[in-house]
């Protein structure tokens, strides 16, 4: 796990040239503190910031072949690099290193482009071929790792990180206005775009090709799922399940290779605790586990974490993450993730990172991605609710139903069921919307526009982000199953844009931490899209046959358990008496005028209301964390940043 | 129904969902719902202001879109709570 960077094309002279990677090097630093390096071969230069993990002694980077016609610069890890180095070397390959970079670059001499299938893992890579004066940048299936680039001075620039490409002479950070809409109504940009504009990310999944100037961009691995017609009546679980646990069993110990320890992230909930138990299994230092903890009742899952870990004797470590400890840390996190957020919970995600590697430790697995493969955020139920109530929307107990799927939001308890069915918009004529499951939350989001300034406003005139959504969607999106359109809404968007990112790569890299995610591991990601929908959400009843899965491993109380959202204290972190310091500055008329984004007057009763702890429906969390947030972006450019 | 209940229900919904801003015209038959002015947090809000205000008493059953979704049925609403 590292930092990456580099540039291709521009003819600059050899002081250019260097000084351009060191600053990209040093804006990297953090995600790789082990060692650096740089390389240039003609037009091309690639730069490395190094995070050792495997391979320690011999796997230095940019790492060339023998003879010099390929060179990378490679960030993250192909987990099935053993397999595939046994593979090549019996084919006649010879390795001089014991790294998995080299075993990139092999796969690559011997297939081609083509080696991309091969790799199991998560990734995001510069590779260039000298022979034919070639640059391949690629990123994996989920979009684990980043990686983004820009036009600048005649050359195409990457980096791991926006801050990185901002680091050049004469580039300027400037929010795209798109975006922030986007953002403001679907919680992520849609890639390529990023919250900056000329800045563009390359999507998950796809590889970048630049041959004499020439750039395409194309997809070498697309989440899919089967016509609805195909998907097979949901049977026998028994064997599903078996099948399941042995994938995942084997996801988690590929993901266990690493010549450090590696420890766990433990919720309390289901996902992390599978793969916790699964770890435990293979690993014989005994395995340590991370937790968060909150004050509040509502987000604090501490009771469910100590079971788990006393169920797998191992040694765990909790962080108490407090109000005050989440206003303190906005900043530095808004630092880090480079995109405007919702909501707080990157914050605590940053501090468990930072206590991972006080202990000495560089890599967790995660139980991340459970809730899109496996159908478990509420989000699915939701829209099961109200495809039912939409089939006779004259029903006055069906909308109740509503209340049952959300039993941690009492306002909503307390609706009646005519405010219920308009709150969650089933009428019937909206069916066959593509975007059908997330119609009410890109609506009730959308509702933090109201906060944008007349400026703004005026720049994005009738732009639909949730339409540019959906002009995006694969051709067959409209032959899957409805269940199947959500998930994958919720897995090729939100899933790289916001969970692997902000609350992911980034925090965690800030703090030189590799996260790992079996269940992003591509053959339990096919495996669960080919599963009948009612294998997935059976009922009401999510994740269902991850359930039957983890029985055996995991207590049954914890399989069992209501399922509870990972979610953080959002605007009460900065009510009084707790109010951090940098509030009245981030949020003061003159610098939400200079950066010209918000309504100003509209902004400071929001911030009152905060401040007064009286802000405490979705809207006014999201809006203000939201707003507080692109500020706090705007603080590190300050007076380039108008839209 | 007087045009000052009419006043005090706008300059709620004016100060509370659209944070002051009065930029747009709040028509007295705009669906609060449809226009995303208030949420779920919203009407319990608005039953609070309204209860306080007015001195009524608003009971489950009162709290349908066909009492509150827009600023004439919420004065309409009021009118009958206090006639009754």
């Amino acid at each position: 796990m590292c930092g990456i960077a580099g540039y291709h094309g521009g003819n600059f002279s050899p002081e250019r040239a260097a000084d351009a990677l060191a600053r990209m090097v040093a804006a990297l630093r953090h995600r790789g503190p082990d060692a650096e390096g740089v390389l240039v071969r003609g037009d091309t230069g690639l730069a490395h910031t190094r995070l050792s993990i495997v391979g320690l002694a011999d796997g230095a980077q940019p790492m060339e072949t023998e003879d010099a016609s390929l060179a990378v610069s490679f960030n993250g890890e192909i987990f099935n690099y053993v397999e595939l180095r046994a593979d090549l070397a019996a084919r006649g390959h010879r390795f001089r290193t014991t790294s998995d970079t080299e075993v990139l670059l092999k796969a690559y001499e011997a297939r081609g482009i083509d080696c991309l299938q091969d790799f199991n893992g998560d990734f995001a890579f510069a590779l260039y071929d000298a022979r034919n004066r070639t640059l391949l940048l690629a990123r994996d299936r989920m979009g684990v790792r980043p990686l983004f680039y820009t036009e600048h001075e005649g050359a195409l620039f990457f980096a791991s990180e926006i801050k990185a490409l901002l680091a050049l002479p004469g580039m300027t950070a400037q929010i795209d206005p798109l975006a922030l809409d986007q953002i403001f109504t679907l919680w992520c940009p849609i890639p390529p775009r990023t919250a900056y504009r000329g800045i563009h990310e390359l999507p998950p999944g796809h590889m970048m090709l630049v041959r004499d100037g020439e750039r395409t961009i194309r997809p070498w691995w697309q989440l899919s799922f089967p016509d609805r017609a195909d998907v097979p009546s949901a049977g026998q679980t028994g064997e599903q399940a078996e099948e399941l646990r042995a994938l995942l069993s084997d996801a988690t110990r590929i993901r266990l290779r690493a010549d450090v320890p590696v420890g766990a992230y433990l919720s309390g909930g289901l996902d992390s605790s599978l793969i916790a138990a699964l770890a435990a299994r293979t690993v014989t230092h005994g395995l340590r586990t991370f937790s968060l903890t909150f004050r509040s009742e509502e987000h604090d899952e501490s009771g469910w974490q100590r079971q788990m870990a006393a169920t797998l004797d191992a040694e765990t470590d909790s962080v108490e993450c407090t109000t005050a400890a989440i206003a303190a840390g906005m900043p530095e996190v808004m630092r880090h993730i480079e995109c405007p957020i919702l909501r707080t919970a990157p914050v605590p995600l940053h501090l468990l990172a930072a206590r991972v590697r006080e202990r000495g430790m560089k890599v967790v697995l995660t139980g991340e991605g459970a809730d899109e493969i496996f159908a478990g955020y509420d989000i699915f139920r939701e829209a099961r609710v109200r495809r039912f109530c939409g089939r006779q929307p004259l029903s006055a107990r069906r909308p109740r139903l509503f209340q049952r799927l959300y039993p941690y939001l009492p306002g909503l308890h307390q609706q009646t069921p005519e405010y219920l069915a308009r709150f969650f918009a089933f009428g019937a004529e909206t069916l066959d919307d593509p975007l059908y499951s997330h119609r009410p939350r890109f609506r009730s989001t959308a509702a933090t526009k109201l906060f944008f300034s007349a400026e703004l406003k005026d720049t994005l005139g009738d732009y639909d982000a949730a339409a540019d959504l959906a002009a995006q969607l694969p051709a067959d999106f409209g032959r899957w199953h409805p269940l199947h359109q959500a998930q994958y809404l919720e897995t090729a968007f939100l899933l790289p844009g916001y969970i692997l990112s902000s609350q992911g790569d980034r925090v965690m890299m800030a703090n030189a931490v590799e996260g790992r995610f079996p269940f992003l591991d591509h053959r339990v990601v096919a495996f669960a899209a080919n599963l009948p929908p009612e294998t997935k959400l059976q009922g009401l009843r999510e994740k269902h046959i991850l359930k039957e899965a983890a029985r055996g491993l995991v207590p049954e109380a914890i399989i069992d358990r209501p399922k509870q959202p990972y979610r953080a204290p959002d605007s009460e972190s900065f009510a009084a008496p707790g109010t951090p310091a940098y509030l009245d500055d981030v949020l003061s008329p003159a610098r939400l005028a200079e950066n010209g984004l918000f309504n100003g007057p509209a902004v400071g009763k929001l911030k009152e209301k905060v401040v007064k702890g009286q802000a405490s429906g979705f809207r006014d969390n999201a809006a203000f964390i939201g707003i507080l947030s692109t500020q706090l972006l705007g603080a590190a450019a300050p007076s380039t940043h108008r839209a | 129904m007087s045009d000052e209940t009419r006043t005090a229900i706008r300059a709620f919904i004016v100060e509370n969902f659209l944070f002051g801003d009065d930029s747009q015209p709040l028509a007295a038959d705009l669906s609060l719902i449809d226009n995303d002015l208030i949420d779920s947090t919203g009407i319990l809000e608005l039953v609070g202001f309204l209860e306080e205000r007015f001195a009524i008493t608003i009971t489950d059953a009162d709290i349908v879109p066909a009492n509150l979704d827009t600023i004439d049925r919420i004065a309409g609403f009021i009118a009958r709570k206090q006639a009754a």
